[in-house]
């Protein structure tokens, strides 16, 4: 592979900020990323994930804190100056120009022989399998082609550091895998150091590294996907990895990184993420597959099932309890929509969150 | 969008602004050069005139004899404004929702008037009025303003009713509204917005249009702007303070429409055509 | 709509009605005839007429004779190059002071203020601007008033009744015209394409030379044609701030002498009929170099 990326050691955010007017979209972002790594911003829209990605890429200048590329600042730099690659939300395709062209583009504008032009783009064509399209216009390719030229006009500069910008959103689902497959084989291929903005953890935890989960312009967590899905730190992180049961109780004991709550009357416990004081109210986040239609007894809650939907192996239900919480669980055998049963999870599977603070934090 | 922040592009910005700065102030120097002089006594050689007053206005009132141009112009306006669009949006809605040989043929034929400049077929047209008698007559001049108004609101009506789904006229029809309920109950609300925004246009053009109404108008089939094309070229006969007072009542009158119709239009609307038709 | 209304049975297959039904004339179609009509009777019909009264002289004479005497008379094909002369010049400096301002008024969030003001001048009309410049213009107005005062001349410069009065007002009227519509033009050009072109490396010349220029080179040709034609059919101005005598006798006014002075309705026909051809010609020659440029979709592909 003659493809070969700029050599660097990390890419530091510090104390990164963003204001559009009275609005802080981000607030005080710190990040170190290594090289060859792939880093996923996780958040639901809104978040300030793509105004990172636009202020590392200076479509956006910041407001506040510094960007560096090993001892270099960046973030005073216009665009055109970082040469870092940029695959865009809409592919942002040169409409007049044809696959070639627009592969090569970043390589004229810096002046590069045509010669090399011409052998670079044959390469970047080779790596994403687009040999014998490279004289069509993009409005005849489909959709994952055009995916395909914008990544591989992004890596042919040979940048540092390749930014996406979510960019498998405008395919259809199918087409969603292939694509979310070969950016990993990309990713393997030329180990270019990458930072992925998604707002589906799916995509997340199969591409990334490292996870980054930003909420309201602030960095949540950090960590691998086996870590964010398994040990989120917030409650709201928990209920993006899929911690659909949030059961509202009070604490009456919490010790050595374990704590029980009071739901309802049941007791339920599980592990504490957070520091939790007796009397407080807390959150049990319980995922549905951890919640199975069993006895009653330590860790199960009496509920009244609404709903139940066969699923191949096995049933999804929906069910509330007296007091108003509602549940998505599993089950092995049919149960009657009316029916009382009890739902348990292990003490292990249920993690306990503090009362998140109201409001922007 | 990129801003960039280096001196080079700094200054160029400033250069620029200065261009949009010059163009404006000269414009709005221009008109306040016509609103003094209509309320000046006397101005000559001077920054401002000597004294103001009124009194030009009542003098150009009777000597331009203003009320009778006003109301042909508000009648030849109204005539326009209610059989263009009883024409025009009728026709859009065939267009918009029918596929028929000859559809491509028919849209250049109303594309025309638009693309050619009205003194061009002002010409022919006005010698095929004044042949068959019509020149002079307030119908003359009616339908020689039809001729680019017509065209206008077919197109700015065409994807105006592309854009409304047709299946909302197909749910009307399975709950039984007949043609006439459809058409009132269903469609005319829903096409109002854009009648409206069309007719006014039309308005606005209309009160401007000089070419067509000169070319066809008779001493008493003038609009506003004929007779203060008169008045300017004739200038010397009359004081310049009374034709300034007429030019601003002409501007009034036109203000106050274009004013309106900003509420319900995009400015760029007046040069355009809604949204630029694709070239056939 | 009558598509939709329930079909009567039909025996001996699709009648007449069915059969012009299924190639899209119905009842919703005849809506379109009463405009056709007018169409035809107020602009087919006119313009065909007057192109067979230009080959029938009004004083006998053999059938071009109309068109015979306006290139043989210095007074009358001079008009084609008085009125090129204000034309092109003005159309050109209209476009190319457009489109760096259209550029930078895209970066505005308050567009609307400043495209609310240019409209202004399209709307009053060319009649009221020429009576505006006439005093603003004039050696007494403030135009001149202002240049003096600032030292930048000693004598008042003659403005109006030559060409730079016309040209003046074919700039206010026209470079309003010319900058709407390529701002409509610029502004329909997805942001993401320049943003791709820049993380690319392209500096902000390269952006405009390789992705805004030829993406906007079949609007600005469209442009070009259109505010030509405007400029081209410049009247009432070039009466009455020009010198409708000598060098701004334009093309229309020896159309509208032949028709309302001299009555001779089969010349004018044929100045009108002249005058169209150049226009014709332009816009031709020009929306022919378009074909060299990329045209299609100017939003980045599919997206």
């Amino acid at each position: 592979m003659t493809i070969a990326l700029s050599q660097f050691d990390e890419v530091r955010l510090d104390r990164v900020s963003r204001d559009f007017g009275a609005l802080n979209a981000l607030r005080d972002i710190s990040l170190t990323i290594r090289r060859r790594e792939f880093i996923a911003l996780l958040g639901p829209s809104g978040c300030g994930k793509s105004t990172t990605l636009n202020c590392i890429a200076g479509l956006l200048p910041v407001t506040g804190g510094a960007i560096w590329l090993d001892k270099s600042r960046v973030d005073t730099l216009r665009p055109e100056e970082r040469g870092f690659g940029m695959v865009f939300q809409n592919y942002a395709l040169f409409p007049h120009l044809n696959v070639r062209q627009n592969i090569g583009f970043g390589l004229k504008m810096r002046g590069t022989p045509k010669a090399e032009i011409d052998r670079k783009v044959d390469e970047a064509l080779n790596l994403v399998r687009l040999k014998g399209q490279e004289n069509k216009l993009p409005g005849q390719l489909s959709g994952g082609q055009q995916q395909r030229v914008a990544i591989a006009r992004a890596i042919v500069i040979e940048p540092p550091l390749v930014l996406m910008d979510e960019p498998l959103s405008n395919l259809d689902a199918k087409l969603r895998l292939e694509m979310r497959a070969e950016i990993r084989r990309i990713h393997n291929e030329l180990g270019a150091t990458t930072i992925y903005v998604t707002h589906d953890q799916d995509e997340a935890l199969s591409l990334a590294d490292r996870i980054v989960v930003l909420r309201d312009g602030v960095v949540r967590q950090v960590g691998t996907p086996k870590e964010l899905y398994e040990a989120p730190s917030h409650l709201d992180v928990a209920d993006f990895m899929g911690f659909r049961n949030k059961l509202k109780g009070r604490v009456v004991g919490a010790e050595g990184g374990r704590a029980v709550l009071d739901v309802e009357g049941a007791r339920i416990s599980g592990v504490a993420r957070e520091t939790l004081s007796a009397g407080a109210t807390a959150f049990a986040a319980i995922r549905p597959d951890d919640l199975m239609v069993g006895e009653a007894g330590p860790n199960a809650i009496a509920v009244t099932v609404d709903t139940i939907e066969y699923r191949g192996r096995e049933f999804v239900g929906t069910a509330h309890s007296a007091g108003g919480l509602d549940f998505v669980f599993r089950s092995h055998q049919p149960v009657e929509p009316g029916s009382q049963v009890h739902l348990r999870a292990d003490d292990g599977r249920v993690l306990v969150f503090a009362e998140p603070i109201q409001g922007r934090q | 969008m990129i801003r960039d922040t280096t001196l080079g592009s700094k200054l160029w910005a400033a250069a620029i602004w200065f261009l949009v700065g010059f163009f404006v102030i000269n414009l709005f120097a221009m008109i306040a050069t016509v609103v003094t002089s209509s309320f000046a006594t006397r101005w000559l050689g001077t920054w401002l005139p000597v004294g103001f007053t009124t009194r030009w206005y009542s003098s150009a009132w009777s000597e331009f004899q203003l009320w009778d141009v006003l109301m042909v112009t508000f009648q030849v306006i109204a005539a326009v404004v209610f059989i263009s669009g009883a024409l025009g949006v009728t026709a859009a809605y065939a267009l918009a929702r029918r596929e028929f040989a000859g559809k491509r043929l028919l849209i250049l034929l109303f594309l025309l008037p638009l693309m050619i400049p009205p003194i061009t077929f002002g010409i022919p047209l006005a010698t095929v009025l004044y042949q068959t008698g019509l020149a002079g007559t307030f119908w003359g001049v009616v339908a020689a303003n039809l001729v680019p108004t017509v065209p206008f609101v077919i197109l700015v009506m065409i994807p105006f009713i592309e854009q409304i789904d047709p299946k909302i006229e197909a749910a009307a029809r399975v709950f039984g509204a007949n043609t006439f309920k459809l058409f009132v109950h269903v469609l005319l609300p829903l096409l109002l917005p854009g009648i409206l925004a069309a007719l006014l246009l039309v308005l606005v053009r209309t009160i401007a249009m000089f070419e067509l109404t000169f070319l066809v108008a008779g001493p008493t089939s003038q609009t506003l702007v004929v007779a203060l094309y008169y008045a300017v070229f004739a200038a010397g006969v009359r004081a310049v303070q009374s034709i300034d007072a007429m030019a601003v009542i002409y501007m009034v009158t036109t203000l106050v429409w274009l004013i309106i119709a900003l509420r319900f239009v995009n400015p760029t609307q007046i040069v355009t055509r809604a949204k630029q038709q694709p070239a056939h | 709509m009558d598509a939709l209304a329930p079909a009567t049975p039909v025996e001996h297959g699709p009648s007449l009605r069915q059969r012009l039904a299924a190639r899209g004339f119905d009842a919703v179609t005849l809506l379109v005839v009463p405009a056709a009509i007018f169409s035809l009777l107020l602009f087919v019909y006119p313009f065909a007429f007057g192109f067979v009264l230009s080959f029938e002289p009004k004083a006998g004479g053999d059938w071009l004779a109309n068109y015979k005497r306006f290139f043989s008379d210095p007074f009358l094909y001079d008009t084609i190059g008085n009125t090129l002369r204000l034309a092109i010049p003005v159309t050109l400096i209209n476009l190319l002071l457009a489109v760096p301002i259209a550029f930078r008024v895209r970066l505005m969030r308050r567009q609307r203020l400043l495209t609310t003001i240019l409209v202004l001048p399209i709307t009053l009309g060319t009649v009221l601007v020429a009576e505006g410049l006439l005093n603003y213009l004039g050696p007494q107005g403030w135009f001149n008033r202002t240049l003096i005062t600032f030292g930048l001349i000693s004598q008042p410069l003659k403005l109006v009744h030559n060409y730079w009065g016309v040209f003046a007002s074919l700039v206010i009227t026209g470079f309003p015209f010319t900058f709407l519509l390529t701002l409509s033009y610029v502004t329909g050009i997805d942001p993401a394409l320049e943003q791709a072109a820049a993380t690319l490396g392209a500096s902000a010349w390269q952006r405009f030379r390789h992705v805004y220029l030829p993406l906007l080179m079949p609007g600005f040709a469209i442009t070009f044609c259109l505010s030509f034609v405007q400029a081209f059919s410049v009247f009432p101005s070039a009466v009455l701030l020009g010198e409708p005598a000598g060098v701004t006798r334009v093309i229309s006014i020896a159309a509208a002498t032949a028709a309302f002075e001299e009555y001779d309705y089969s010349m004018a026909s044929a100045i009108a009929m002249i005058m169209g051809f150049v226009q014709l010609a332009i816009v031709v020659a020009v929306l022919a170099s378009r074909g060299l440029f990329y045209r299609g979709p100017a939003s980045g592909a599919k997206g």
